[in-house]
């Protein structure tokens, strides 16, 4: 690992983003939008909205990464760039961090603006700090990055490495307890909702929505989505090859 | 062995030196023992028609190409070995650049990557750009260049870190004569003024005659290789085009002969 080639990488893929404008504006203004939606689609049931609302707040961050590295990483496979960067002195972790850097730069921004609209425009109540909130987007950014990352070694296509979205996502968001409490499902659904990722990541958001303190729980959720993310993330490293066929 | 730029220092082996070279995609082999040397200095060209394992050579030689066995030497070190990362360059046939970045900005984050210190990189930049009559289109995105543009600038990425070895898949393939004569230009004066050694691969073979060196290839071998002269001399040929036509029919007659006699020894009980 190299500070400068991964700060290199860093800036570099965060140019490119910058003259791309409007998925810079989809990226911040999307989640924002979807808040206030649901704000009046729950119009009648502030409860409600507190809690699907906070967990969302997660969710976007691990969504949003999950597209934008996963398109990215696909075209600098396809492009060339990387077999030309794998025969530079640049290594693997130095890319990998790089682009982990560069999306988290723009989570914090995704997720602080969401945050911020949804405390106070929203009138979103939380229990716990607003700060614990903007860590767990943070992390579940990561993971987001992490898993894109990863699966754009198995799309050959743009549009397939799209449909893994559905595909790596949606499971987790149905069995996250978002729908229905995790405990009351049927008990082989539950023990894979207590091996996924994301069922800890709005487990998280949940605890700083009732309780004042950092739990337990929270630290608890945060260690595993922040493990599951590096795990994911040295996966990644792994589908870089030097040589390929 | 003669030592073309002279230099006598010790450690002047052959830039690229390869020994029963093989590689297998897909089950097919498609470079079938090889045994060849690039020396040091000097402009070599790579030709034959499409599909004929340039490209899987060239990969190789960068160590970007898996399943290679044989022998395999790049500026005295096995081919892909870290040590060789910021020796060489490689251009591969598609422009590698980030078409939503400008080119100031590729060759920049590129120059990053290759170690150039920060205090340099403006100068080794615009040092590359004047190299490839690109400083006028500096600040361009690279999504708004031409195909010829873009591939300069993949060039030009290739030559940031003054590398001893350049491999460079069909640079001017594309483009007008005026740029060609250009380009050819500069590949000369790369060898003459930094003693680089240069690989470069053409299907077009009224290019051969720009080329110090010669490798012709055919289905995964190398048919012949020396000067364009010796090509000539040794074929009765007028041009390269023509040598190598004569080239590929006697390797044709041959393979046919082989097939044949296999067929007839099949036969005989």
């Amino acid at each position: 690992m190299n500070a400068t080639r991964t700060l290199a990488t860093a800036r570099r893929v965060l140019l490119q983003l910058r003259h791309d404008p409007r998925t810079i504006a989809l990226l911040l203004l999307v989640p924002v939008l979807l808040l206030v939606l649901l704000h009046y689609v729950y119009d009648a049931d502030r409860g409600a909205f507190d809690f699907i609302g906070s967990s969302l707040l997660g969710i976007f961050p691990m969504v949003t990464m999950f597209l934008v590295t996963s398109i990215a990483t696909l075209r600098e496979r396809t492009s060339g760039t990387l077999e030309r960067l794998m025969t530079m002195p640049l290594g693997r972790g130095d890319l990998i961090a790089g682009y982990a850097l560069a999306f988290g730069v723009l989570a914090v921004a995704q997720a602080g603006l969401a945050t911020g609209v949804a405390l106070w425009f929203l009138d979103l109540d939380i229990a716990g700090s607003p700060w614990l909130l903007l860590l767990v987007a943070l992390l579940n950014a990561l993971l987001g990055t992490a898993l894109g990352l990863f699966v754009s070694a198995f799309a050959a296509s743009e549009f397939q490495a799209v449909q893994f979205m559905p595909a790596m996502i949606f499971p987790q968001l149905l069995l996250c307890g978002l729908f229905a409490p995790r405990d009351s499902m049927q008990p082989l659904l539950e023990y894979a909702s207590n091996v996924l990722p994301m069922s800890y990541a709005v487990d998280g958001m949940t605890e700083v929505l009732r309780h004042p303190d950092v739990t337990g729980d929270f630290t608890r959720d945060v260690i595993v989505v922040a493990s599951v993310a590096l795990g994911v993330l040295a996966l990644g490293a792994a589908t870089l090859r030097r040589r390929t066929a | 062995m003669m030592n073309k730029t002279g230099a006598g220092a010790p450690g002047r082996e052959p830039a690229v030196r390869a020994s029963g070279l093989r590689v297998a995609r897909g089950g097919a082999e498609v470079l079938r023992g090889l045994d060849f040397t690039v020396e040091r200095g000097t402009v070599t060209g790579l030709l034959g028609p499409s599909g004929c394992g340039k490209t899987t050579l060239m990969r190789a030689v960068v160590g970007a190409q898996a399943r290679v066995t044989g022998s395999l030497e790049a500026l005295g070190r096995p081919a892909g070995s870290p040590a060789l990362r910021r020796r060489l360059g490689y251009v591969t046939q598609a422009p590698s650049v980030y078409t939503d970045l400008t080119i100031r900005q590729n060759l920049d984050y590129y120059a990053a990557v290759l170690g150039v210190p920060r205090a340099g990189r403006r100068d080794a930049v615009d040092a590359v750009l004047a190299d490839v009559d690109l400083t006028a289109r500096a600040d361009a995105l690279a999504a708004d260049l031409s195909g010829g543009q873009r591939s300069r600038v993949s060039l030009a990425v290739a030559l940031l870190g003054t590398p001893e070895l350049l491999v460079l898949d069909e640079p001017t393939v594309g483009l007008d004569p005026v740029l060609r004569r250009s380009l050819w230009g500069l590949f000369h004066r790369l060898a003459a003024e930094r003693g680089t050694t240069l690989l470069i691969s053409s299907h077009v073979m009224d290019e051969a005659d720009r080329c110090d060196r010669l490798l012709l290839m055919r289905a995964g071998r190398i048919l012949a290789e020396g000067t364009p002269d010796d090509l000539r001399e040794r074929t009765g040929a007028a041009s390269v085009e023509e040598a190598f036509l004569r080239l590929v029919d006697a390797d044709e007659k041959e393979e046919n002969e082989n097939e044949e006699g296999e067929r007839k020894a099949k036969v005989t009980p």
